[in-house]
């Protein structure tokens, strides 16, 4: 633990922290919201913040505290399907390319270019189109454009690592490809994958808001800080930024710790070792 | 003396605290003397070299003192240090690649080097350059001043990087461990070679190594380190025949009594 | 001056290597090398020949296509008496490593960082066993203490031993296969001074108490000196000169013998530019 505080220094514990409370708020809130996140009373319009409404109600009487909650839910969600499949495939991918090396890694190392050559939010738009809008669909297409990143970052250090002697000896031994891997090439990159995860988490969330702030991610009356900095525009030329301001504002510090944190946990040596 | 190393001690902040790397290491080097620093890993004596050269680690507490020449080389900092590291001292790292700007030839290499430290015009320095390689034993000096490092092999960018210490005729040459990473013929020529020219130019020499027997070929008196300590010092034959601490004694145990021919055993018919 | 004598045909030999050649390509259409050139070798059982040479020599490529890690373009490789096939199969490569196991120089990259080293001995002693869990640790426990560790040590991390400590675990986990023969490539060369006499010592004792048979690939003349009965000197792909430990080295009689033996480091020695650069130009006339 002490450790980990000394990695984080005192600008990452301040970001692990921020990243517990929207954790924690998204776990808890359908214990904590006060009120229910998609009904609102149009006599409550645009209330400012009170005790009763903590920051205030939106232009649909919603209590705005409630949706931040609620919207944490989403707003992390999704992010977590794309960093799962990306980390799951983007590995195998990278794993698969250096063990078996010649042609299969020319193959893959060919598809994730063209991956490469799509703009993210274009390819998830171009699945949107097809699939119909909704925040798995917006997850898995993101996933996809993020899978080469991934991939060429764990091939690059697979690659160093496979040629070492703790790798030969055991396919000496006549060892199968696929337990080496697991059980030796993995670990090695592990640290690399959750350092990856961690910035692409960041990434994710920005990207997916940006999707249901164009409204097609999430659907309203549900609440997810995208949509309501999207469905906040209104209320913000109306002279009431409280939404859009405040949902805009737990997207930045959110992202902004999950960047810090993953770059300090991949400070010293991306592969957990002494510089 | 002309190199005074006195009570130098050195320690770096670590997680767990200050991890001493360097305990009242006190040496001397003479005008044009060649000094030996032998150890093992770990022994502090690649630390000593890089103190005189004021490139230890930033966050290295330094106590003690190091006198070149009569100037006080912790206290430098700024346009004095680089005067003394352009003109008093040259260091031969271990790894010339290291050194070497890999997109530039050889030539660019010397010449920069004197023309920038002694402000040479660039025709003089390119003359000059072609001297030096031949002092160190090159042939075909206009194809190596072409080539680029990828081109020559370890040992002749080995000899480059020494014609370039030379360059500058400086009171001292530092060698960290030089031809450890070369073939053994290649050692045995480049270590030849640096002699030769040293002597020739009255530079005195602090040699670090981890092979004694190398140090004993080249240097007038070796320091023995340990542990960021020095244990022994003395000549050469004294140490050999005499080691007077245990250490150095284990040094000596750990290379066979000897049945290999030598050149002045005659041919091996 | 080349070598035309194969060595004695052995009924005893180990290790016969006969005829090996192999070439590499550097890069995209750039000239071949030889790495190998018609290499011919016998290892006596429960001897150590040591292979000296120089980078290039081909010493190293020679260790790998004897143990697997690479295949000749010709000729053949023998173990007990058992010609071994070129292009390994994993159940191949298999049969070969309960036979011939590999210490390698690098005693930091050839254990996995992130696991106890216990996992590299444990693993080999899974394929050539069929010990269970607790027989294997016990084993894992024998071995550790064959080679001069504790218990303790079974549990450690690479990093938190010392160089000559994870040398230890390797040569462990060579044994674990029960194997007669070791290949050791510049085993000891990335250990302090005195911590290589340590090895070679442990080594040497190991040889006599399990008849194990060794090949040694070197470039320092004092370990095979330690340790080699028998040494060839390999240059450029092809072995120059052969024979027993004491005759190559007291009285060498190939030049590029004499030069690596003009050019080691030893109590006495100084470098002379004039003897090497004459055997340099006897051995290119």
């Amino acid at each position: 633990m002490k450790r980990f505080a000394a990695r984080m220094g005192p600008i990452g514990i301040v970001a692990v922290v921020i990243v517990a409370i929207v954790v924690f708020g998204a776990v808890l809130a359908p214990l904590i919201a006060p009120y229910d996140p998609t009904i609102g009373s149009v006599t409550q319009r645009y209330l400012g913040p009170s005790l009763e409404h903590l920051l205030g109600t939106d232009q649909a009487g919603r209590d705005i505290f409630s949706r931040l909650l609620w919207g944490a839910r989403s707003s992390l969600v999704g992010p977590l399907i794309v960093v799962s499949i990306t980390a799951v495939v983007g590995t195998a991918l990278a794993l698969t390319s250096v063990w078996w090396g010649g042609f299969v890694d020319s193959a893959i190392s060919r598809v994730l270019d063209l991956l490469f050559a799509f703009p993210n939010l274009l390819l998830a738009v171009l699945a949107i189109s097809v699939f119909g809008a909704s925040l798995t669909t917006a997850a898995i297409a993101l996933s996809i454009a993020y899978i080469p990143y991934t991939a060429r970052v764990i091939r690059s250090t697979a690659l160093r690592e496979r040629n070492l002697p703790y790798i030969r000896s055991p396919q000496l031994q006549g060892i199968s490809g696929l337990v080496i891997t697991a059980r030796h090439l993995l670990p090695n990159v592990a640290p690399l994958i959750v350092t990856g995860a961690t910035i692409n988490f960041g990434f994710a969330m920005i990207e997916l808001a940006a999707l249901s702030f164009l409204g097609l991610g999430v659907q309203p009356p549900d609440a997810d800080w995208g949509l309501m900095v999207s469905s906040g525009q209104q209320s913000l030329i109306s002279g009431y930024p409280a939404e859009s301001i405040l949902a805009g504002l737990c997207i930045v510090i959110t992202v902004a710790s999950l960047g810090y944190i993953g770059e300090r946990l991949g400070g010293r040596s991306a592969a957990g070792r002494k510089a | 003396m002309m190199l005074d190393i006195r009570s130098l001690s050195l320690s770096i902040a670590v997680d767990g605290g200050p991890k001493e790397i360097l305990h009242d290491v006190t040496l001397a080097v003479g005008r044009g003397e060649a000094v030996g620093l032998v150890g093992e890993s770990g022994s502090g004596k690649s630390m000593t070299l890089r103190s005189v050269l004021r490139t230890e680690p930033r966050n290295a507490t330094v106590t003690g003192a190091i006198t070149l020449d009569g100037v006080d080389v912790l206290s430098l900092k700024g346009e004095p240090l680089r005067q003394l590291r352009a003109h008093q001292i040259a260091m031969i790292a271990q790894n010339p690649h290291a050194v070497l700007n890999p997109v530039l030839p050889i030539s660019r290499y010397l010449v920069e080097g004197m023309h920038d430290a002694q402000g040479l015009s660039v025709a003089a320095a390119r003359l000059r350059a072609g001297e030096l390689l031949e002092q160190v034993g090159i042939d075909g000096v206009d194809r190596v001043l072409a080539s680029y490092p990828h081109q020559l092999s370890g040992g002749m960018l080995q000899r480059v990087v020494i014609a370039g210490a030379i360059a500058g005729k400086p009171s001292l040459i530092l060698a960290d461990e030089p031809t450890t990473a070369l073939d053994v013929t290649t050692q045995a020529e480049v270590m030849a070679i640096l002699d030769d020219c040293r002597r020739e130019l009255g530079m005195a020499l602090l040699f670090v190594t981890h092979d004694l027997d190398l140090a004993a070929a080249v240097c007038d008196r070796i320091n023995v380190m340990k542990d960021g300590v020095v244990v022994e010092t003395g000549v050469p034959d004294q140490l050999r025949d005499h080691p007077a601490h245990p250490y150095t004694q284990q040094l000596m145990d750990s290379r066979p009594a000897s049945i290999m021919w030598s050149p002045s055993d005659g041919s091996g018919e | 001056m080349s070598d035309t004598n194969t060595g004695p045909v052995s009924e005893t030999a180990m290790i016969t290597v006969n005829g090996l050649s192999k070439t590499f390509r550097t890069g995209v259409g750039r000239a071949t090398v030889a790495a190998l050139d018609d290499v011919s070798l016998v290892v006596e059982a429960g001897s150590c020949l040591a292979v000296v040479g120089e980078s290039g020599s081909g010493k190293t490529t020679l260790a790998r296509i004897i143990v697997g890690l690479e295949s000749a373009d010709s000729g053949t490789v023998a173990v007990s008496g058992r010609v071994v096939a070129h292009r390994a199969s994993r159940r191949e490569l298999r049969r070969r490593a309960s036979e011939i196991q590999m210490v390698f120089q690098d005693p930091q990259s050839s254990l996995n960082r992130r696991l106890p080293v216990q996992t590299a001995v444990d693993e080999v002693l899974r394929v050539h066993t069929s010990l269970g869990r607790d027989a294997r640790r016990l084993r894992c426990s024998e071995l550790f203490a064959l080679v001069g560790l504790s218990d303790e040590h079974l549990r450690a991390l690479p990093e938190e031993l010392s160089g000559g400590q994870r040398q230890r675990v390797a040569i462990a986990r060579a044994l674990a296969a029960d194997p007669s023969v070791i290949i050791l490539d510049e085993s000891v060369a990335a250990l302090d001074v005195t911590v290589q006499g340590q090895i070679l010592a442990l080594l040497d004792e190991l040889r006599t108490a399990k008849g194990l048979t060794y090949l040694f690939i070197t470039h320092d003349l004092s370990v095979v000196q330690l340790i080699a009965d028998q040494v060839v000197v390999m240059r450029r792909g092809k072995i120059v000169e052969r024979g027993a430990t004491a005759d190559v080295l007291g009285r060498p009689r190939h030049p590029y013998t004499q030069l690596l033996l003009a050019c080691a480091p030893r109590p006495g020695w100084k470098p002379q530019r004039g003897v090497i650069r004459a055997l340099r130009e006897e051995i290119t006339s």
